[in-house]
């Protein structure tokens, strides 16, 4: 049989791609072979055309146990514990079938995290839709939500934060990233590399169907208008299934059996069996006569690349399968020894007695095709922007506006449909700077914070990258805890374009930058390109995942307003930065400009100076600034406690809104103790950092001096208007 | 005191309680929903969660699994039971408890924090609590909406049946502060006897200072007279 060049083009693959398999084969591959090879070689599974910029990222320190290159990184967090967590993107299915492309994104990213040993403990999100005008957000933004919930709340995680945006970007291309983090001893950690020649294969967990078969070729492909023709490629989810089968597996992992284990993600059987065998060095024969199938006469190509959900392969220890067994017969769930390991370094397999698909495995791994791609620098926007000859807007009349628009107002209509307590470790639920989850049964805790920012990086994607480090950072330093390293997941369109393939490199450049500078390493992430519907790119978005440690519980802290008569202080200077800020955008709808500079050494001086505040107790409430400016930043900790601010007016800007609106890096709030003053002062000044008094705590009025005067309640009102409004219409 | 909580395949809330429990020194069993025999309870719990992937209907499998038969038996007995969320849920399935708890009323899931207002502390379950005291729990579930027939509402009410109601902040019990749609604001109710409750709010999450002010802790408390 000879393949056709229509069914090489049809499984995502170039025709020079296909030469390389025949060179590889000494042959023509067969359908099943090129399936297997297609899911392989896609972007989603090979990052062929990131792997050689995402390698410029650090991703070690001392406490990296693991980097990049296993189903999660992992880090040590002391006394044997460490936390295991990665982000993920499930974009292309949310897009066609919002609800379960999102629970399925949701359980893929718990069963990484689970088959490392670690349980779950926490799940966070960052979504992004299409305006709020486009006819499909509402449909979209609701079925994605209870899709996280349902399948989150259903396996008993807490969802204790995230971020939703909106933009037009977007309309024909929605963002879901799901983060998932979890909690194991570091020294009962389990990989996926193989190891040792005839041990079985164990295929345990859902049976297969036909759902999802070539989800990551799909996923690797941009959307055209028959893309919502797609629906039978995205997969089912189970939560109830991941629930027995977390269970299980954390139940078999405390037992010495098991040598390695993998889930089946995207290209499900293909690319678990083949990562293990890579990893290991070594073959992996399998008899698919043997896997449990959900429906009659399925062809090994559909079991093959079916994406079945909830299930898991795992290779064990000689004579441990009884012992195995049993614990997922008590579960109810499929056990089956369906192949096992060789030294022949090939994937084999048989199906009805005969072999269906011989392959070296480095073939599928190894020789996977790696591009440097072409790339331009992306387009220069610098562009001044004459403020004087706008249309002045009163500050309170912008604030309400900001406070009642899609990206800043309350976000509890989606976080009420979250389960973010159950497991009773949750600290600090969403709606502060990070989430603070406890290390069960210990005196310590960890933050976790998601964050975006795709407008600064579609302005320059190299200062948008460093920014979006830099933030996520300082929202980890906001809770009180100490950042220790990240998870990214980069949104982007399609490699093939240089200016795509541009911004990504040169985000990838701000990010390293700031990264090695606060010694915030990436250790896990994803990459999805060909995020675009018609030729036309999103904004580049990468989300960053982070994570904080507290080692002692009294030092979390939130950003609620604590006390009438305390003042609250601003570290870090505030220069007027409008381009690309909130403001413009929303008040004057001016995209142009550069975004605001990110100074790492005032951003890490800055940080470390609050964070000793903190550690010293001299620090009631802490918030930072970002999006929206100090204006909305105050505003937010006023409405989180209802007590009012007196604002004092800046003596230096002539232009209010320019100060109280722009978005300049490395700033936070404090809220002190007035007696504690000057002992703050004197660290601040000997540490040389930036900082003046702002407000002062009061009642229930948020007013700036001499200028506007607003109840807290009803900027409070304003900011719980925008989600009722919006979904009140069906 | 010994406790059992029961663990069926997608109970999520049986650790959460189990942890209560343990730090308030009850004797406690974790037992699995295939167990035919019951330990020596002198309170069984019903955790909450999503028992066999709330499939069918809330509760409904769970209602039928093995170790239901002599979860029924020992209520009968006068054995102390508590169903928490989905255990509720269990408890109105198999009969235990009378009424239906119907979808929410916003077709939402809903978690978050609400008050309720004690009704009731002459039961063993709210005698560490005073009449009128308001209290705040945390919801999480998607059918918590309590209905029943006329005659029953009306016994429920007579009889003292209806421990705690959906309230506000300062305990007023007004339509606002209904989360679900709950018929007459009906948090939890329990069995003409008063040895069986079920309730919608989860105790179990309020119980540590960490994260609450405790106010669920004094529900395990009175048990332990």
């Amino acid at each position: 049989m000879t393949i056709k060049n229509e069914q090489i083009e049809k499984h995502g693959l170039k025709l020079e791609e296909y030469k390389k398999i025949k060179e590889l084969l000494g042959r023509d591959s067969n359908l099943l072979e090129l399936g297997i090879f297609s899911a392989m070689w896609n972007e989603h599974c090979s990052y062929k055309s990131s792997k050689i910029h995402l390698k410029k990222l650090p991703t070690k320190n001392n406490i990296v146990i693991q980097g990049p290159g296993e189903n999660a990184g992992v880090i040590d967090i002391g006394d044997d514990d460490a936390i295991v967590f990665k982000i993920e993107s499930h974009n292309h299915p949310s897009f066609i079938e919002p609800y379960q492309g999102a629970a399925t994104g949701v359980g893929g990213i718990l069963r990484d995290v689970f088959t490392m040993g670690a349980r779950p403990i926490a799940l966070m999100n960052s979504i992004h839709f299409g305006s709020p005008e486009n006819k499909k957000t509402q449909n979209l933004l609701n079925g994605v939500v209870s899709g996280i919930g349902g399948y989150g709340n259903s396996v008993g995680i807490p969802t204790v934060g995230g971020e939703t945006k909106f933009n037009r970007t977007y309309n024909e291309n929605i963002l879901v990233n799901a983060m998932a983090v979890g909690h194991v001893n570091k020294n009962k950690i389990f990989y996926s590399k193989a190891k040792g020649i005839n041990k079985p294969v164990v295929y345990v967990g859902s049976k297969t169907g036909r759902d999802g078969i070539h989800g990551a070729t799909m996923a690797s492909a941009e959307f055209d208008e028959n893309s919502e023709e797609k629906k039978p490629t995205v997969q089912v989810g189970d939560p109830f299934t991941e629930k027995l089968l977390l269970e299980a597996c954390l139940e078999l992992m405390k037992k010495n059996s098991i040598i390695s284990i993998q889930d089946m993600g995207a290209a499900g059987l293909t690319s678990s069996s083949i990562e293990m065998a890579s990893k290991g060095n070594v073959g992996i024969e399998l008899n698919l006569n043997k896997v449990p199938c959900r429906e009659n006469n399925m062809t090994p190509y559909e079991m093959m690349l079916s994406e079945s959900q909830e299930r898991m392969l795992i290779i064990l220890d000689d004579n441990k399968e009884n012992e195995a067994k049993k614990i997922f017969d008590k579960w109810d769930l499929d056990f089956v020894v369906i192949g096992k390991t060789t030294d022949s370094k090939r994937l084999i397999l048989n199906f009805d007695d005969k072999k269906v698909a011989d392959i070296p495995i480095t073939a599928l791994a190894d020789e996977a095709p790696q591009y440097n791609r072409k790339w331009t620098t992306s387009k220069n926007k610098k562009k001044e922007l004459k403020l004087k000859s706008l249309k002045k807007i009163k500050i309170e009349e912008a604030l309400l506006r900001i406070l009642s628009s899609p990206d800043h107002s309350n976000k509890s209509w989606i976080t009420n449909q979250f389960d973010q307590s159950v497991m009773c470790d949750t600290i600090q639920k969403s709606g502060g700077d990070a989430a603070v989850i406890r290390i069960h049964k210990k005196e310590k805790a960890i933050s976790v914070s998601v964050d975006s920012s795709a407008n600064y990086c579609n302005a320059d994607a190299k200062i948008g990258g460093k920014q979006i480090i830099c933030e996520n950072w300082r929202n980890l330093i906001s809770v009180g805890s100490k950042p220790l390293a990240i998870t990214n997941c980069l949104n982007f369109g399609s490699p093939e374009k240089p200016e795509v393939m541009g911004e990504f490199v040169e985000c990838i450049e701000g990010m390293k930058e700031a990264c090695e500078f606060l010694n915030f390493p990436v250790v896990s992430g994803n990459v999805s390109f060909y995020n675009e519907t018609n030729s036309k790119s999103i904004f580049p978005t990468p989300v960053i995942g982070g994570i904080g440690i507290f080692e002692n519980l009294k030092k979390i802290i939130n950003m609620k307003s604590k006390k009438v008569g305390n003042l609250i202080i601003i570290i870090g200077k505030t220069l007027g930065h409008m381009e690309q800020t909130t403001f413009m955008r929303d008040i004057y709808s001016i995209n142009e400009g550069c975004p605001p500079e990110v100074n790492l050494v005032n951003e890490k001086n800055n940080g470390l100076a609050v964070s000793k505040l903190i550690n010293d107790n001299l620090v009631s409430s802490c918030h930072d600034v970002s999006s929206g400016g100090i204006i909305v930043a105050l505003a937010e900790m006023s409405m989180a406690s209802m007590l009012g601010l007196k604002i004092v007016k800046p003596k230096k800007f002539k232009d209010l809104n320019e100060y109280f609106y722009a978005e300049d890096q490395g700033r936070y709030l404090l809220e002190i103790e007035r007696n504690n003053l000057k002992k703050i002062e004197d660290i601040l000044k000997k540490n040389n950092i930036f900082f003046e008094i702002i407000a002062e705590v009061q009642n229930d009025i948020f007013e700036v001096d001499k200028t506007f005067s607003i109840k807290t309640k009803e900027l409070f009102d304003y900011s719980n208007k925008w989600f009722k409004n919006f979904n009140a219409v069906n | 005191m010994r406790s059992s909580v029961i663990v069926f395949p997608g109970s999520n809330c049986d650790r959460d309680i189990a942890v209560v429990l343990e730090k308030l020194q009850f004797k406690n069993s974790m037992v699995w929903h295939k167990e035919t025999t019951l330990p020596k309870s002198d309170l069984i719990i019903l955790p909450g969660g999503f028992s066999y992937g709330d499939y069918l209907r809330s509760g409904a499998i769970a209602a039928k699994s093995n170790i239901l038969n002599e979860v029924i038996k020992a209520g009968k007995n006068g054995c102390l039971i508590i169903g928490i969320c989905n255990g509720f849920q269990i408890l109105i399935e198999c009969g235990l408890l009378q009424g239906a708890l119907l979808r929410n009323s916003g077709l939402k899931f809903v978690s978050k924090d609400i008050f309720v207002r004690v009704q009731t502390n002459k039961n063993k379950f709210f005698n560490k609590y005073k009449n009128g005291e308001v209290l705040k729990l945390n919801i999480a579930h998607n059918e918590g909406n309590f209905f029943t027939n006329q005659k029953h509402l009306i016994e429920l009410e007579e009889k003292e049946l209806i421990p705690i109601k959906y309230c506000n902040e300062k305990g007023s019990i007004i339509s606002e502060s209904n989360p679900n749609g709950s018929l007459n604001n009906i948090a939890g109710i329990l069995n003409k006897n008063k040895n069986i409750l079920g309730m919608m709010p989860h105790p179990e999450r309020m119980a540590d200072k960490i994260n609450s002010d405790q106010k669920g802790l004094p529900l395990f408390l009175s048990l332990m007279n």
